[in-house]
């Protein structure tokens, strides 16, 4: 075992201990009388008080941050999960991943001295330079949310800037242009070709606006020097090749390539804070549901499998897992503002794959999405209430695709 | 028409395709083909030449970066352009309208000269120009409201040879108070949505345009049904 530091609460910083009891306390508070989950409320206060509670968190602790546009809450769970082989890990389960969030899951576990943190996008920076993160991953980066987290090259900048202050390890997608030009000028990096990418935000390079050149997997830029680099550990079809070229068969019973992807970056990481890979994996293989997603819901006559895909990046790796059988499909989009108030993003996801199978539009927006489908040639019913639309499929298997909002609401509904 | 086909050209979806812009070219695709007009679309990737040969050119929005990129490659290969002068219907959506003018400022101040294909100057407004549009036609151009989403910093002036396409009653299009640019087959607009699946009457124009004749109707219950519902959660009956 390494020496395990520790967030000693009594060593907290007096003003810092006081305002995360007084969190914890809004958290309990606000569970009790069932205002939320709890995730938030209490590191919101707790950041009120004391502004750098974040940092004070995290000091004497190793910390490890996940970020990306898509996987960060499945890779969140499964790095926790393999990092537990080294003791106590304090994490954000179930996607809470602003500071507040970040302050909320630190004071549950005062006493951990590891944490895994799933970040989003936008707080990257402020968390990096609060947390001094031992290990820092970066999945992906595509079109998200162009109204309120902005474009992909002006993440893409902020998170090169953020990570060259990082001392610790960074692990960094090599498949995926942005990524690369993000993590590049980091001190130490682990490339993982994952396999995995959204190309339709990176035809012209990140770094000079030349166009990029694809040959098979590798890519370079025909303007400068940046090109894809030679990866540290490689994922293939059910199995990953870590850097001294030991095969091991992930075995996973989350469905799909892009949790292969997000297992094998999950290992890398581990593997950086001194978790044998084999343990790792053994860890990993167990996630079989993450805040509700892929896990099977029955109801009247139907084992429906909720799946969460938020932009077309996500959309369009799930209508691959979808393809592995012919079951009939319900599509839940919201357009709150936590999903994005704009659903131009519709017509970017390909959902002509869905041609000859029995499917209902669903969710607050499924007009929209009806208009996409007809467009698609996909015959299709609409049905804005997903519990109403999964009872209207015949009995059976269905697979349910919802959004942020969308997902979030169905898992609440069909616990109850 | 060059081919048997009437070809649309989708123009740098890899640069100008941000905001699901390539719904634009599937809709004139899918609306001509459904009443047996052939067409199909004709995909012009960064580093490909841009024929001159298409009939339709349809193109979409960007980020700043891919905006100045875009301009840089259609001067260097300027097919859409010289397609443009033989009278060939070119559809630019927001970084389309920005391109299009004789010039942009941008919000660092800096002057990048435009494509010259209509006669307006834009620049970057004070603030972001984000959510729901509601407009009604100028000059009778079409029938229905205009209805889409804007997601924009520009703000364009239109000079003597440009008109505006729409009266702006929800939003800030161009100004505050109109919304794109008609000049000659050349239609602008800062709606995204993407803008013509949202209105098929402007599709349809597009399509007239094309091909010298007036498309017979088309009745979509689900675009309907869309149109209502948008024009509802901006506060105004259709």
């Amino acid at each position: 075992m390494p020496n395990t530091p520790g967030a000693d609460p009594a060593r907290l910083p007096l003003r810092t201990a006081a305002a995360v009891r007084l969190g914890n306390m809004s958290s309990k508070l606000s569970q009790k009388m069932g205002l939320g989950a709890g995730g938030m409320i209490g590191g919101r206060v707790a950041l009120r008080l004391d502004p750098q509670a974040l940092a004070h968190l995290t000091s004497g602790r190793q910390v490890a941050l996940v970020t990306g546009t898509n996987g960060k809450t499945t890779s969140t769970m499964m790095l926790s999960r393999a990092m537990s082989f080294l003791g106590e890990v304090a994490t954000n389960h179930g996607g809470a991943n602003m500071p507040d969030g970040h302050v909320t899951a630190l004071s549950k576990q005062p006493d951990a001295p590891y944490a895994v943190l799933e970040v989003d996008e936008g707080y990257f920076p402020e968390v990096v330079r609060a947390a001094s993160p031992a290990v820092a991953v970066l999945l992906n980066l595509s079109r998200d949310q162009l109204d309120r987290v902005g474009e992909v090259r002006t993440i893409e900048k902020s998170l090169r800037t953020a990570l060259t202050s990082v001392t610790g390890v960074v692990v960094a997608n090599c498949d995926d242009i942005m990524v690369t030009s993000a993590a590049r000028d980091s001190a130490k990096v682990v490339w993982v070709a994952t396999g995995t990418g959204w190309h339709n935000d990176a035809a012209s390079c990140p770094r000079c606006g030349d166009p990029i050149r694809w040959e098979g997997e590798h890519w370079h830029c025909t303007g400068c020097d940046l090109a894809r680099p030679r990866p540290d550990w490689v994922t293939g079809d059910g199995y990953l090749v870590a850097p001294n070229s030991q095969k091991v068969e992930l075995s996973l019973r989350l469905p799909g390539k892009f949790n292969q992807a997000n297992a094998v970056m999950a290992t890398a990481a581990a593997a950086a804070l001194g978790v044998p890979i084999e343990e790792a994996v053994q860890r990993l293989r167990a996630v079989s549901n993450v805040a509700g997603r892929y896990r099977t819901i029955q109801r009247s006559g139907h084992r429906a499998r909720l799946l969460l895909s938020k932009n077309p990046a996500g959309w369009s790796e799930t209508l691959t897992v979808v393809r592995e059988a012919d079951h009939p499909a319900v599509l839940v989009i919201n357009a709150q503002e936590a999903d994005g108030r704009d659903l131009s993003w519709l017509w970017d996801v390909p959902f002509e794959r869905l041609r000859g199978r029995q499917v209902i539009a669903s969710g607050e927006r499924a007009t929209d999405l009806a208009v996409r489908l007809t467009y698609a040639e996909v015959e299709h019913t609409i049905v804005p209430d997903p519990l109403l639309a999964i009872d209207a499929m015949p009995p059976g298997p269905v697979e349910v695709i919802a959004n942020y909002t969308a997902f979030r609401d169905l898992n609440a509904r069909a616990a109850q | 028409m060059s081919t048997n086909k009437v070809q649309i050209a989708l123009v740098l979806p890899d640069l100008l395709g941000t905001y699901g812009d390539f719904g634009n070219a599937v809709v004139l695709e899918k609306r001509m083909t459904w009443r047996g007009i052939p067409a199909e679309i004709v995909n012009i990737r960064f580093g490909e030449p841009v024929p001159n040969s298409c009939d339709i050119y349809v193109v979409g929005g960007g980020e700043d970066t891919a905006q100045t990129l875009a301009v840089r490659h259609l001067r260097d290969h300027p097919g859409m352009q010289h397609a443009a002068a033989r009278g060939a219907v070119i559809l630019g959506v927001c970084a389309g309208i920005q391109i299009f003018g004789e010039s942009f400022t941008r919000a660092d101040q800096v002057t990048h000269p435009g494509l010259g294909l209509i006669d307006s100057t834009s620049h970057a407004g004070g603030s972001r120009a984000i959510g729901e549009v509601i407009a009604t036609a100028a000059g009778g151009l079409f029938e229905g409201l205009l209805t889409g989403f804007e997601n924009h910093q520009g703000r364009t002036v239109l000079g003597p040879s440009a008109r505006p396409l729409a009266h702006v009653k929800v939003g800030t299009g161009n100004d505050g108070s109109v919304e794109g640019a008609v000049q000659g087959r050349i239609l602008c607009t800062y709606l995204h949505g993407p803008v013509l699946p949202r209105n098929p009457q402007i599709a349809d124009l597009l399509i007239e345009w094309a091909t010298g004749t007036k498309p017979a109707p088309l009745d979509l219950p689900a675009v309907t049904r869309l149109r209502t519902e948008r024009a509802k959660s901006a506060g105004v009956p259709l």
